[in-house]
């Protein structure tokens, strides 16, 4: 079929209007304005840090504060055995924590003690990357947050995130929950649940449970940007290391071993 | 090949198939199910001055659901707990602190109408559903 130029540039008009027509159409069809602001309460950061000091925790004593307070608090529930345990914060000894970071002679004292770790929350996180919904995203104060509205239970992430810091809801979580707590969900079968570095705290103004409930003051949070803040102080001064961070994915939990 | 003698069959197999499309239409003839009435009388409803949800009831009754997943974008994605409605006041946005501390009757609020229409929302297999309802 012979084409005429008349006709071939009606239909190339055409298409172009179509292309200008998407973005518009787009942009007035739009409705979802926000009605919502931000508690004038919450604590703002830029980029959200928490400092771990090993030389004051005294989990080896039997203390458990800080665990049981962000268990309690998000309704993490206690299932005992090890291949379905749901955990945000737990205790790590240091060949386990800092792999690659010891060696054959290091002090018993340090080999021995636990290490408390949870989601690190990194700069580069990998989780976030792999996600096929995006229900696992990154905020802009830096927390790695999940929409578990989004999880399809896929465990990508589970698999990228290289310090375990993921655990999935193989059943029902409700009946291992011993006290709910009212204020905050629960999750439901089938979907990846991990610390949230207390978004839900810091948005009303309170510090994270964990190191609020620290009665030894061994966790310290704040903003890494901020030099005034407390972590960047305590960075400052002290020697400090991350997990694994030949990886790249740039941990913001650091820790003071001695 | 279509046969003038074999006409009765055929009007009648046409009846009865017409008959079982119409099945749900006429088994459930003068059946109707009584509209729902979900019930506002709960002790924190009651102790209102002014009857009002965060918005307009009608608004409410048509779209709470979009309402919600708005409020579900806008604190999960974006941090924005604070509910700014049309009259200027302000709620904080959360389905078990807000919604559920005055309609803390789900069963006779929210699944009445849930119920009737067919809709079976997910929301109660995390949020946690009031006490009354245990």
């Amino acid at each position: 079929m012979e084409i005429s130029r008349r006709h071939f540039l009606k239909i190339g008009g055409i298409c172009v209007l179509g292309l200008v027509a998407q973005p518009l159409v787009k942009a007035f069809a739009q409705s979802d304005v926000s009605k919502a602001s931000r508690d004038p309460k919450a604590l703002t950061g830029k980029k959200w840090g928490l400092v771990f000091d090993a030389t004051k925790c005294k989990y080896s004593e039997g203390c458990r504060e800080c665990i049981l307070s962000c268990h309690r608090t998000h309704n993490v529930p206690a299932i005992d055995d090890k291949k379905e345990e749901i955990k945000w914060i737990w205790a790590e000894p240091y060949e386990n924590a800092f792999p690659g970071q010891g060696h054959e002679y290091i002090a018993a004292e340090i080999k021995e003690k636990p290490f408390i770790v949870l989601c690190n929350h990194c700069t580069d996180p990998p989780c976030v990357r792999v996600c096929p919904t995006k229900a696992t995203f990154k905020r802009e104060d830096g927390i790695v947050m999940m929409d578990y509205h989004r999880c399809i239970g896929c465990r990508f992430c589970m698999a990228a995130c290289p310090y375990g810091a993921r655990s999935f809801n193989f059943k029902d979580p409700r009946p291992f929950i011993k006290e709910e707590n009212k204020e905050y969900p629960t999750r439901e079968k089938g979907v990846v649940e991990k610390c949230n570095f207390c978004v839900e705290r810091l948005d009303a103004g309170l510090m994270p449970a964990c190191v609020e409930a620290c009665p030894h003051k061994a966790l310290f949070f704040g903003d890494l940007e901020e030099p005034g803040s407390d972590v960047s102080k305590i960075l400052r001064s002290h020697y400090t290391i991350q997990r694994k961070p030949e990886l790249g994915t740039r941990p913001n939990v650091y820790y003071i071993i001695v | 090949m279509i046969r003038m003698r074999d006409k009765p069959y055929i009007i009648l197999g046409l009846v009865i198939f017409l008959g079982l499309l119409a099945f749900p239409f006429w088994y459930n003839v003068g059946k109707a199910s009584a509209a729902p009435e979900p019930s506002l009388d709960t002790p924190a409803i009651r102790q209102l001055s002014q009857k009002q949800c965060v918005e307009a009831r009608s608004y409410m009754r048509k779209s709470h659901m979009q309402l919600l997943n708005d409020w579900r974008n806008w604190v999960v994605r974006d941090g924005d707990r604070i509910y700014v409605a049309e009259n200027g006041k302000k709620y904080e946005i959360s389905l078990q602190n807000s919604c559920l501390q005055c309609h803390s009757n789900k069963a006779q609020f929210c699944d009445q109408c849930h119920n009737y229409v067919g809709v079976a929302p997910d929301c109660w297999t995390c949020h946690i559903e009031p006490e009354e309802n245990k």
